[in-house]
Formats: structure tokens, sequence, C-alpha cells
């Protein structure tokens, strides 16, 4: 056991912690789901980039700085300590990037780590269907051989990011003839290709942050295939052991957002007994969210690999997150309701829009309902659940 | 940055494992985890002890908790820093005492004092301080209790007794006593998710293995997911105390509060997955369950810690 941190580590604490407080805006940027915050983002994004601190971890060559996962920690705990804009690039980042590196060619990490790193182009998740939801072998796109290429066709939705991005990485059956997760292809394409619509669908929160995608014939040349043809499982759910596990969800996140609802709660005046204890418990388990991240850290850096254990992190940091926001608006109390823009509003609606951000926590990359069932029968053993045979 | 654990502090664990799996119930289990060398951990060499550090435990406290331990390796580990922290005569009387095994020093809060029955010299948390009370007749009141392997003393403190410990160092043995606890009780909520684990598997109703129905299934994923988030933080808070870190305190209480609430969680879940076998003494079962609920109480409960968390954080 040794929690302390080495003295380049620290240096590279100070040097983040010195950029983001001369370059965070004083004043929140417009919500990514609008085009002019969209925009905003982006510029953002170019100078994060810009100062070496967009993808930290990534390689030289693509726009990284070959950071450790443990720098990697520290550039997020000081990211959200700073209260620095969203990240609009994220599910290019965390999502796909991931699976680029592994299964990319030269060429293809050439041309789409570099602009996703300075966030020129930004990426949608094209996974979900109407049909493949939790069940997302289910997919029922399908894209049909032609001459240097292929025509994707079908409908893809919850698609973040999708009404104002610029690519859509999408998982499609290229085997007319198979079943679940064999034959399926992952896909990488411009969402301003000829036969694509994108619609907007306004979330909780009033913004367009997802989009249904249909795609009508849409030419996709060989060299936009990522992994092999009939590999596009494998290559998706390489990302998604990342978007479950360290990657995604880093601890800096929880702790800022502790820390500020310590702040919230001792300038709301006395609060009774229960509510005192529920801002401790949303503290106590941001740190343990910590612990937990830094145990997972040293068995990565042990050569161990996570697996299905990501799930477990999965279910803890969104129902914690759900919980420190609840907790948040009934420390607010009345004007907990009270969302951006609003006159009375305390720190500009922050909380009212964290929470609504948090509800979405248990649903996305995999419900939790279905994480638990992992956990049961992957990670504990249990006997399976019959499944039906389609 | 590292949180983990030996492959030294792992062989500590597994003889004690080893030990308790052939020896727990036996009358002399104390005698023996003092061959191991466990009451000498937290002791300084000067005192005949092994001078070692609260991580030093870890391993140790965990097999305790999965082998439902009753003896007092917690209690004896909280005195033994105790006893140090004071000094002077009484340090150099009972500290190689304890390292030895020639008398059982035990410290808890008070007024019920495991194992205080069977000690040379009890140490009892009153009201923030500590004081040293020789068990002898009028002292103390053995009690009934839940978990009768964890022997419960209600401990009186003479009128008018000088406190032996005060201040941080006092403020610093509750602290002690609750990470290490919950360093324990991580051990015993994980051999109730696998207890319930083992008996989903064989247990068949409708045709088909109960642990294949969702409905219990997601009962034990989520004892798990507790069980797995309290370890970590135990194990940091353990190592706070050993480095002095300043909020180890708020590390303590943290991961006590995640532990009691993670085995009482877990004991419920197991309980509910063995059904009507689980609920008889024909079954061990209860053996963990007793534990789960005394050790969730000890040292302070959930709700207590969250309230300090919540006094040193707000005001």
């Amino acid at each position: 056991m040794d929690l302390s941190f080495t003295p380049e580590e620290e240096k590279f604490r100070a040097e983040v912690r010195a950029w983001l407080e001369a370059n965070v805006p004083a004043e929140p940027l417009p919500s990514f789901d609008t085009a002019e915050g969209f925009a905003a983002h982006q510029e953002w994004e170019a100078r994060l980039h810009g100062a070496g601190l967009s993808v930290v971890t990534w390689p030289v060559e693509y726009g990284g700085r070959e950071a450790s996962l443990t720098e990697w920690l520290i550039f997020e705990e000081e990211y959200y300590r700073a209260g620095a804009p969203g990240r609009v690039g994220q599910n290019g980042i965390y999502l796909l990037a991931p699976s680029l590196f592994e299964f990319g060619t030269p060429e293809q990490k050439a041309r789409f780590l570099p602009p996703m790193a300075r966030g020129e182009e930004v990426w949608a998740q094209g996974w979900s269907e109407p049909e493949a939801g939790s069940d997302l072998a289910n997919v029922h796109s399908r894209a049909e051989r032609v001459d240097g290429g292929w025509l994707v066709s079908g409908q893809k939705t919850w698609s973040s990011r999708a009404v104002h991005g610029h690519w859509l990485f999408a998982l499609v059956r290229t085997d007319p003839e198979s079943v679940r997760h064999h034959g399926l292809t992952y896909f990488l394409l411009p969402l301003d290709a000829p036969g694509v619509t994108v619609r907007g669908i306004h979330q909780l929160d009033g913004y367009a942050g997802f989009a249904e995608v249909f795609l009508d014939k849409v030419f996709v040349p060989d060299d936009q295939v990522l992994g092999e043809v009939g590999q596009g499982w494998k290559v998706a759910m390489s990302t998604t052991g990342s978007e479950r596990g360290l990657t995604l969800r880093s601890p800096g996140r929880f702790l800022a957002a502790a820390d500020r609802l310590v702040e919230q709660a001792r300038e709301a005046g006395p609060l009774d007994d229960r509510l005192r204890e529920d801002v401790a418990d949303a503290w106590i388990k941001a740190r343990a969210y910590q612990s937990y991240t830094f145990q997972t850290l040293t068995r990565i850096l042990d050569g161990e690999s996570i697996g299905p254990e990501s799930s477990i992190n999965k279910i803890f940091w969104s129902e914690m997150d759900l919980r420190l926001h609840e907790t948040a608006l009934r420390v607010l109390g009345p004007a907990g309701e009270l969302v951006e823009g609003a006159q009375d509003a305390v720190a500009d609606g922050r909380w009212a829009d964290g929470f609504l951000f948090a509800l979405a926590g248990p649903i996305y990359g995999g419900t939790n309902e279905v994480q638990r069932n992992i956990i049961a029968e992957r990670v504990l053993g249990l006997p399976r659940e019959p499944r039906s045979k389609r | 940055m590292r949180l983990g654990l030996t492959p030294e502090h792992r062989q500590f664990g597994d003889a004690v494992a080893d030990l308790l799996e052939a020896h727990g119930g036996a009358e002399d289990v104390w005698e023996r985890l003092v061959e191991l060398g466990v009451p000498a951990v937290l002791v300084a060499e000067e005192h005949e002890g092994a001078g070692g550090d609260e991580v030093d435990l870890l391993a140790v406290l965990d097999q305790a908790g999965r082998a439902a331990l009753g003896e007092p390796v917690v209690e004896a580990a909280v005195a033994a820093r105790l006893l140090a922290g004071i000094g002077g005569e009484l340090a150099a009387e009972w500290l190689p005492k304890l390292a030895s095994g020639e008398a059982l020093v035990v410290a808890a809060p008070g007024p019920y004092v495991p194992h205080a029955d069977r000690a040379g010299l009890v140490l009892v948390g009153e009201g923030g301080a500590w004081y040293a009370v020789r068990p002898e007749p009028g002292s103390l009141t053995v009690q009934n209790s839940m978990d009768p392997l964890r022997r419960l003393s209600a401990v009186r403190v003479p009128e008018g007794a000088v406190p032996v410990a005060e201040g941080a160092l006092a403020a610093e043995a509750f602290d002690r006593g609750a990470a290490l606890t919950a360093v324990q009780l991580v051990g015993v909520a994980r051999r109730l998710v696998d207890f319930a684990v083992r008996y989903a598997g064989e247990r068949s109703q409708y045709g088909r293995p109960i642990g294949s129905f969702q409905g219990l299934q997601h009962q034990i994923a989520d004892a798990l997911v507790d069980v797995e988030f309290a370890r970590p933080a135990a194990y940091k808070a353990a190592y706070a105390l050993a480095k002095g870190e300043p909020d180890a305190s708020l590390d303590a209480s943290g991961a006590k509060a995640l532990a009691s609430d993670a085995a009482l969680h877990a004991a419920k879940v197991s309980l509910q997955v063995h059904g009507a076998i689980g609920y008889t003494m024909e079954l061990d079962l209860h053996r963990w369950l007793r534990r789960a609920w005394s050790l969730a109480s000890a040292w302070g409960d959930a709700s207590h810690h969250r309230r300090a968390v919540a006094a040193a954080l707000i005001g």
C-alpha cells in the first residue's frame, strides 16, 4: 500500500491545475446540445488540445502526451475540481478511441484520432436501435456488399451528439443469415453522407441531446470498416469494457460534486439529521469510489484484466451519482427545482441539471439490470437464467 | 500509487485462514493466534512486539471475518496502540504480556466490552476518554447477547477514576477500532455473499436452481456491490491511520459506515436466499449472521459514523 503520488505526478497536477485556473471560462458554456453551445465546446476542446490536455493518455503522434493512468486520474480530479466544461467529444474519446487503438489500421488511426483530439470531429454512438436496447445484439440495420464498400440501411436511435456531430460509429449486420452477435460489422460513417437523415430527440433537460439516425443505402467505403467484417461485436465490446470500467467515470467528477454538496450544505443553514447523514453518505461514497478506482488501477498495473467486474463499478457510480444529486436538491429545498435562467436558481440551476444527467446513469452503458445479470452469472458464477432462443 | 496487499500480507492472512479452518471452534484458538504473532503486530519491538502497522493486519482481519472468528483481534490491536500512547508503567507491564499471550488486554467503547471477562486488563472508552479497569468481581457483569462467541461484559468504571487517555490519543483509538472492525466486517460480508451463491446454485425449485432466478440474482449482485466498495475504503482507512494522515478519522468513519451497511445488507440477503433452513441452528450460517449484526454496531454503527462525518464537514 502506498497511496502517495510521485514528485513527477505532483508536478503534472500542478501544471494541470495552473492551466485550468487560468483558462476555465468564468461563466458556464451553453449546453453542447445547442448549436451555439456545441461550437463553444468545440472551441474549448481546441484550447485543451493546444495545452496538451485533451487526451492526455494518448500517444504524442495523435495529440496526447502519453500520460500514465495515474496521471489521467489526477487530470480528471483537477478538471472537475476546476468546474471545467463537459466534454463534447467524450463519446469519441471514451467509446470509439479504445476500439480504434485496438483494431484500427495505421491509416485509420492517423485519419480519425487527431481531429477527434482537437475537437474538430465529434462522434455520435450508433449502436442502439428501436429493437436493440438492453438486448444490443438484436441489431437489424444491415449492409449490402457493393463494389469498394457497403450500402448501409436501417435505423439507429438514442445517438447522443448526432444532431450537431460529424461522424457515427455504428454496429450493422453484414451477414443477413446471422443472428445475435455474429455477423455484425463496425462502421465509421459521416453524418452528412447521402442517405443519412438525423432527427433530434429532446431529452428531459429540453435539449436535443439524442437523435434518431435513419440510414438509407449509405455508401461506406471499405477503409471505414473498423476491425474485420463480421467481428463488430468484438470491436464494440472492447469499448464497453472501458465505458463501464475505469475510463468513462473517473472519481474526480464525483469527488468534486461531493465537495460542492458539502459547501451547499454549509451554506444552507441548519439541516435535519437525516439530511446531514445523506450529505455525509455522498461524500463517503465519492471517496470510496476513489479508493476502489485506485484498487482497480493497482490491479491493471499488476497485469490483471478487469472484465465483468466492471459491472460492479457501473452500478456503484451510477447509483451514487443519482443519490448525491437527489440529496443536493433536498438541501436546496424550495429552490431545488429551479433551473438554468431562473432568477432565484442556486448556481444557475447546476444541481437540477446534474440531477437530470444523473438519472440517465442507471440506463446508459448497459442498464443496471443488465449489469446485475452480468455480476450474478459472470462474476459470481450463479446458474444462467434460461434465455429464449431466436 | 498502490492500493492492495503484498504477497507477504497475503501469506500472513493465509496462515491465519488455515489455522481457523483447522481450529476455528477450538478453545485455545487465541493461543494459536499468539503463536502466529497476531496480537504482537501492533506492539513495538521495544515491548517484544513485531513493530508492524495497521496495514500488516489487513489480510488477517479479512480472514478473521471470513471465518467468523469471535476472538478480539481488533480490541487487542487497539489496546496495543493505546497502551503505547499512554506509555509509562502501564505500557511496560502490559504490552509484553499482550504480545506473548501471557495476558489479554482489550480496548473497546463501553458499556459492553467483548471478552472483558477473560482479559487481564480492560481499557474502556467513555465520553471520549479511556479508563483502565482490572476485571474483578464487581467491576464487570457478563451479558447474554445475540453473538455469544463475542461474549460481552458490562464494565463499570469506578467513580472518580482518572482517564488513562484523552484528547487526540483517545480519539485515534476510537478511529482505529472502527477502521479495523470495518476490515473484519468486509470479510464477514463477503463470506455471507459466497454462502448465498453456493446455496442458490444447489437448491432447486420449479425445476431449476433458485440462483437462476433474477429475483435472487439481483439481490445477491447488489449485496456484492456494497461489499466490494467497502473493502478498499476500509483498507484506505487502515493505511491512513498507519501513516497518521490528517483525514484518517474521516476515512475510518466512512469505512465503518460502508462496512456496517454492507454486512447488514449481505446478512439480510444471505438469510433470504437460504430461506427457512437459514433461519435455524442446523446450518452454520447463523454464526456469520450474528457476527455481522454485532460488528455492525460495535465501535459505532453506520448512522453514528455518518453523523461524525457530517459534523466534521458541515459543522
